[in-house]
């Protein structure tokens, strides 16, 4: 048996029966197949519709694929679905705990279903449970959104499961939270936890250890994030001026471009090859009547690989 | 230069019991301005858009709306702004030309007017041919970018932005930009909340908001020189870090 793998799964295909007639099924997820090693943290990275929820809910055994087969700590998703439930902490994108429970009661409640006590694993849970603690008393649907994602966490991991599924934790939570909450999850993996998450946020891809692109149902790329981000190719550019709006414009119309978008203060600017240099792309801004230029080589990061993967795609 | 402000606060408070959510805030935008709306979660940014957009009365101090007071003219507010959120925006059970006409009947637009409004809408983001496609199963993008043009149907002078591209893919949520700034020019104002910070940099004035008092308001340029960090996301960390009330 391969046990070095915490979670795989081979061509796992999900379709969904659109309500409109005549309209062809949407393919969910179009023939997954992956490996997760245990002790890992494993990043999905996409968009709204490209798959996540459906994949994570296949994996929690909520969900049975059309096709394929998947294995979660050695156990087949659908033959051994009672004993992979035992085995996972599964933390919904939605708020999913009980909201006229208390805290204290909701914790005890999930201890209880897992035939365990809140006592008995408490040191998995110290440091995030004891951030909530003061409000034990209050019922889970009046606190914060901060704190429900801290109790979320805390249920999820009372029956010390060997895996740990998180379903887009920090969707909607501020820049802050964000970086607090991937600094509890990297003190998780220390208890050799693997954890699997999904994000929206390409900038998150660097807290993982490897990340999966996903997009449409399809994984356009699997990697440690340096790994993603040394596929990609063309050289890269990032251009200032005054307006940065017209030059939008401008760039794209640039023979020499591949493709051109905003990335927060500069464009980034994607050339077809190597041949144009600083100086050709200065004049030619220069003669779009541009000012207060600057043309700048860089790195690529792992947002201007998913684009560029995307744009291969369609 | 009077008119030209399109959005006037001043000392704007609201207290629920002894918390005060929205503490004195004050600030002016101008027309065609895109001013970045951030804040932590919890730091009181959806109760000051409510008292904003007439949802909400405030507790204590002013503010005007397009020139309309927003504690006894409400409703001529709502009339002058547009409003769009991820979470709420179109009905996806709705084909792509009933979502149209059900917002422009809302908005009081003439038959005539909402049958050429609707024409132009389709032509410009290229959905002549989906008009009677649901919007369910039209692709993220498109619902995006239809569900801004309907915020803008009733051509209101302000339109306001609440996180619209949450959970938007990079291209879509880019392309997404380039339609506010087409709007911008063309003299619209946006008001719009943000998660990416990378999108703060695109606005012309940022506010941050921290335990319900903006800290920061100025250019991105201006407030990566006042605290002395690289990019928005420095400048919204070092700011952010400073509150002392638990999210709401």
């Amino acid at each position: 048996m391969a046990t070095q793998y915490s979670v795989s799964a081979q061509n796992l295909v999900k379709r969904y029966q659109q309500e409109e007639k005549g309209k062809p099924p949407v393919l969910a997820l179009d023939n997954l197949s992956f490996a997760i090693e245990k002790g890992e943290i494993f990043g999905f990275l996409g968009p709204d519709g490209a798959g996540k929820t459906s994949l994570f809910r296949i994996l929690t055994t909520l969900l049975l694929p059309d096709e394929g087969t998947a294995q979660v700590e050695g156990l087949d998703i659908v033959n051994d679905f009672a004993k992979i439930r035992e085995s996972i902490g599964y933390m919904p994108g939605k708020f999913a705990l009980y909201q006229d429970l208390t805290v204290g009661e909701n914790l005890n409640l999930f201890a209880s279903i897992f035939k365990t006590s809140v006592e008995k694993n408490y040191d998995l849970i110290k440091d995030i449970y004891e951030q909530i603690a003061p409000f034990k008393k209050r019922r889970a649907g009046k606190l914060s959104g901060g704190m429900k994602q801290k109790l979320g966490l805390s249920c999820a991991l009372i029956h010390r499961p060997k895996l740990l599924v998180l379903d887009e934790p920090t969707t909607g939570v501020d820049a802050v939270s964000r970086k607090e909450f991937w600094e509890m999850l990297k003190k998780l993996r220390e208890s050799g936890l693997t954890i699997l998450v999904s994000t929206p946020y390409m900038d998150e891809a660097a807290q993982c250890d490897r990340v999966a692109l996903m997009q449409e149902g399809k994984i356009l790329s699997m990697d440690t994030p340096d790994g993603v981000v040394q596929q990609f190719s063309k050289p890269i550019w990032a251009i200032k001026t005054a307006n940065m709006f017209e030059a939008l414009k401008d760039l794209r119309s640039y023979p020499f471009t591949h493709s051109c978008f905003a990335f927060g203060e500069s464009h980034h600017l994607v050339l077809k090859n190597e041949k144009t240099d600083a100086k050709a792309i200065h004049a030619y801004l220069l003669s779009k009547e541009h000012e207060g230029l600057s043309v700048e080589r860089i790195k690529p990061g792992i947002e201007d690989t998913f684009m560029d993967l995307m744009l291969h795609e369609s | 230069m009077e008119e030209n402000t399109v959005i006037k606060v001043k000392n704007l408070t609201k207290q629920f019991g002894a918390f005060t959510a929205v503490d004195g805030i004050s600030f002016e935008v101008k027309k065609g301005e895109i001013f970045g709306f951030l804040g932590a979660n919890g730091a009181g940014k959806t109760t000051a858009m409510r008292m904003l957009t007439g949802l909400s009365y405030p507790t204590a101090g002013e503010a005007t709306i397009a020139g309309f007071d927003i504690y006894r003219d409400t409703e001529k507010i709502k009339q002058e702004i547009g409003y769009m959120s991820q979470k709420f925006s179109l009905y996806e059970d709705l084909t792509v030309g009933e979502n149209i006409r059900f917002y422009g009947g809302i908005y009081g637009l003439s038959d005539e007017l909402l049958e050429t409004r609707t024409e132009a809408i389709l032509k410009n983001l290229e959905l002549e041919n989906e008009r009677k496609t649901l919007v369910a199963s039209l692709p993220l993008g498109w619902k995006q970018k239809l569900a801004f043009s309907v915020a803008v149907l009733h051509r209101p002078q302000i339109v306001f932005l609440d996180e619209p591209t949450g959970g938007v893919d990079p291209i879509t949520r880019r392309k997404f930009w380039e339609l506010i700034y087409q709007s911008a020019e063309e003299g619209i104002t946006i008001f719009v909340t943000t998660h990416y910070m990378d999108e703060a940099e695109y606005c012309d004035r940022v506010s941050i908001m921290v335990d319900g008092r903006i800290d920061a308001l100025d250019t991105p340029a201006q407030l990566k020189v006042q605290l002395d960090a690289v990019d928005m996301d420095e400048v919204f960390l070092k700011l952010a870090r400073k509150a002392t009330r638990a999210d709401g």
